[in-house]
C-alpha cells in the first residue's frame, strides 16, 4: 500500500472541487523568489531492502568498540527492563496525545516524566519535553526574551563554554527572530567563565545568561556566581545540564540566591542508547513565575467528575492551535517515546542508582585522567573539578592518534580543534559507569603504545654506513 | 445580553475606557468580551511606565479556552494596573467594569475627540448583538 492513499483521480477530484487545476497552484500565494526550487543533495528513494542493508552496514561501523567519547551524548548502562516496557505496542504506537484526555496512560507516564525532572532541576515546572537538548535550549533563549519584563533587549549572552553545535542551533533559530547572540568568553587556562571577569558585560543590558553545567568540557561552572550577577544584572539565568550529573551536583533551582530561571537540556543520558546521532530528546524546566511562557505540552493531575485522579493536558491556550502565529513556541509536540524510555529509566534506577551511575561515572573518568597523564605527552588542559569529562592535550596531531585508536575499537575521544582551534591537539574524553577498569587499561595501553610510534624521535646516532 | 454602560467608551476590539476627572483613563475588558472568554485563568499586564500606542497589544487575558490580546484604546503612558488580577483573574468574569479594570494610562492628548476608533454604548451593542446572533 502505498503511504499517500490517494489516487491520481481522488486527487483530480479534490482539485477540481475547489477549482484549482494542480497542487502547485495551491502555493501560488508564496513568491517565486521564495521558493527553495529543487532540493539538490537528495538522492532518489530506495526500496526497503535497500535501506534495511544500508542501515545494518551503517550499524556495523559502530558496533563493537569501547567509547570513550561523550560530548553532548553519554553511553550509559540501560536495564533491558527499559526499552522490553519502551516497544510494548502501548506505548510504541502512541504520538504525542492530540486526544489526550483519552489516553490517561500516556498522560500519566508524562506527568510522572515532569514530576522527576521538576525534582531533578529544583525547578517549578517541567513540560513534556522538545525534540533535543540544542532545540530545547534555542526555545529557552526565546523564552527569557518574551518572558524577562525587566529587559525590553533581544541580545542574550551566551557562555562560550555552552556545547558548539547547541550556539550553532540556537544561532540558527534565534538569529531571523532579531535575538542576538553575545559570547560571554572563557578562561583559557581554567576552561570556565571567571566571575570575577564579568565587568566588560556589565550594563548592557542583556535578557539572559546561559551558562552550561557542567560545561561543554566537563568542567564546572562558578554557577552560584554567575547566576547572582546575571540576576543582579536583571538578566533571566538559563541553565543547560547534564541530567545525570545533577544526582551529584546542586540543583539549578538552589543556584545562588534565588537559583536558575529556567533549565534545559539533553534527555539522552536517561535511556536512550547512543544510536548513530539520535532520535533523543530535550528536557525543559521554569520556575513557576515563566510557566505561562514555557514551550511545548505540559500534562497536569486533577480530579474528575466523580472525584478520581485524572490526567489532563494543561496551560494549551498559548499553543500554537490557539494562539497560532501568537503562539509561545512553534512545538507542541513532544519526544513521546523517549520520554517514555527515560521515565521507565528513572523509575527502575530510582534516586540512588542514579547518583550511583553519576558516582561511578566520575570515579572512573579520574581513573582514567590519573592513568593517562601519566603517559609521556599526555597532560590535563584544565584543573577545575569536573563531572566525567576532560580536555587532554596530546604531543601528537589528534587525528592520527584518533584513527589509530578506533582501528583497535576504542573510541578515544572527541577532537576540540573544529569548534575551539585554540585548542589544538585536544581531545574531550568521557568516562560513563560502563567503563571498566579492563577498558581504561586497554585506552592506556594502545594511547602509550601509539604515541611512542607518532612521536619517535629520529635516532640521535647517525648510522655509520 | 451583556451589560454594556452608557458611560463608557469602546473598542472594536473589545476594550471598554472611562474618562476619569483627573484627565486619565481606565481600560478593560467588556462583559461580553468576558464572557466569550470564559473563566479567565490568568492576566498579564503591562509594567508600569511603559509607553503604549493606540491599538498596540498591551496586555493577554487567558481563560481555559484561549489566550487573546488586550489592545491599548489610545496612545500614553501607563500609570497604573490593577495588581489583584494577578491572583484573582475571575475578578474579570464577575465585575468586568469595575473590580475587574486593567490599566490606568495617562493619554499623551488629553482630549477626548482626537482618540480614534472609540465607539458610544450603542454603536458596542450593536457589534456585540452580532457577535451573539
Amino acid at each position: 500500500m502505498p503511504f499517500i492513499p490517494h489516487t491520481e483521480r481522488e486527487v483530480q477530484e479534490m482539485l477540481a472541487t475547489i477549482g484549482v487545476h494542480s497542487i502547485d497552484n495551491l502555493f501560488d500565494e508564496i513568491p517565486p523568489e521564495l521558493r527553495c526550487g529543487p532540493l539538490s543533495g537528495v538522492p532518489e528513494g530506495m526500496s526497503e531492502l535497500e535501506v534495511s542493508r544500508l542501515m545494518h552496514a551503517r550499524a556495523a561501523q559502530d558496533a563493537g568498540a569501547v567509547c570513550f567519547v561523550g560530548a553532548g551524548a553519554y553511553d550509559h548502562h540501560i536495564p533491558a527492563a527499559v526499552w522490553e516496557l519502551t516497544t510494548r505496542g502501548e506505548f510504541y504506537s502512541a504520538y504525542t496525545p492530540y486526544q489526550g484526555e483519552a489516553s490517561q496512560g500516556t498522560l500519566q507516564l508524562i506527568y510522572e516524566f515532569q514530576s522527576m525532572m521538576a525534582a531533578l532541576t529544583g525547578m517549578d515546572v517541567s513540560n513534556a519535553s522538545l525534540y533535543d537538548g540544542a532545540s530545547a535550549l534555542a526555545e529557552a533563549v526565546l523564552m527569557a526574551v518574551r518572558a524577562n519584563r525587566k529587559s525590553k533587549s533581544r541580545r542574550v549572552l551566551i557562555a562560550a563554554t555552552v556545547h558548539p553545535t547547541y550556539r550553532q542551533v540556537v544561532s540558527s533559530i534565534v538569529g531571523n527572530q532579531g535575538i542576538e547572540l553575545v559570547e560571554l568568553t572563557y578562561d583559557r587556562i581554567h576552561g570556565y567563565v571567571d566571575p570575577a571577569r564579568l565587568n566588560d558585560y556589565i550594563g548592557q543590558d542583556h535578557a539572559a545568561l546561559v551558562v552550561s553545567q557542567p560545561n561543554f568540557f566537563g568542567t564546572l561552572e562558578e554557577a552560584d556566581a554567575l547566576t547572582d550577577w546575571a540576576h543582579a544584572q536583571g538578566m533571566l539565568v538559563i541553565g543547560v545540564v547534564n541530567p545525570v550529573s545533577l544526582a551529584l551536583l546542586q540543583a539549578p533551582g538552589a543556584w545562588g540566591e534565588t537559583g536558575a530561571d529556567i533549565v534545559c537540556g539533553e534527555g539522552q543520558p536517561l535511556g536512550v542508547p547512543l544510536a548513530s546521532g539520535g532520535p533523543y530528546f530535550g528536557f525543559m524546566c521554569c520556575k513557576r513565575d515563566y510557566m505561562r511562557q514555557m514551550p511545548g505540552r505540559i500534562v497536569g493531575r486533577t480530579l474528575d467528575l466523580d472525584g478520581k485522579p485524572g490526567y489532563t493536558l494543561t496551560l494549551q491556550a498559548r499553543e500554537q492551535h490557539i494562539r497560532r502565529s501568537k503562539a509561545t513556541s512553534n512545538i507542541c509536540t513532544n519526544q513521546g517515546l523517549l520520554v517514555t524510555a527515560a521515565t521507565i529509566h528513572l523509575s527502575i534506577l530510582g534516586a540512588g542508582g542514579l547518583r550511583a551511575a553519576a558516582t561511578a561515572s566520575h570515579r572512573n573518568a579520574r581513573r582514567l585522567l590519573d592513568s593517562v597523564t601519566r603517559l609521556r605527552g599526555v597532560r590535563q588542559v584544565f584543573d577545575r573539578p569536573f563531572f566525567h569529562e576532560v580536555v587532554l592535550r596530546l604531543d601528537a596531531p589528534i587525528q592520527g592518534v584518533l584513527r589509530a585508536m578506533a582501528v583497535q575499537n576504542v573510541l578515544a575521544g572527541y577532537s576540540l580543534e573544529e569548534y575551539f582551534p585554540e585548542l589544538q591537539n585536544c581531545i574531550l574524553v568521557c568516562a560513563t559507569e560502563k567503563r571498566t577498569e579492563e577498558d581504561i587499561d586497554r585506552y592506556v595501553q594502545h594511547l602509550e603504545r601509539i604515541l611512542s610510534k607518532l612521536s619517535a624521535p629520529t635516532c640521535p646516532v647517525k648510522p655509520k654506513f | 445580553m451583556s451589560d454594556v454602560p452608557e458611560s463608557l467608551k469602546y473598542t472594536e476590539t473589545h476594550e471598554w475606557v472611562r474618562q476619569e476627572e483627573d484627565g486619565t483613563v481606565t481600560v478593560g475588558i467588556t462583559d461580553h468580551a468576558q464572557h466569550l472568554l470564559g473563566d479567565l485563568v490568568f492576566v498579564e499586564l503591562p509594567e508600569v511606565g511603559r509607553a503604549v500606542s493606540s491599538n498596540e497589544e498591551f496586555a493577554v487575558v487567558e481563560s481555559v479556552k484561549a489566550a487573546t490580546d488586550v489592545y491599548s484604546p489610545v496612545t500614553g503612558e501607563v500609570l497604573e494596573v490593577n495588581e489583584a488580577l494577578q491572583d484573582t483573574p475571575e475578578l474579570i468574569n464577575g465585575d468586568a467594569y469595575g473590580e475587574g479594570w486593567m490599566v490606568r494610562i495617562r493619554p499623551e492628548d488629553p482630549d477626548p475627540e482626537s482618540w480614534e476608533g472609540l465607539m458610544d454604548a450603542a454603536a458596542y451593542k450593536d457589534l456585540a448583538a452580532k457577535d451573539e446572533e
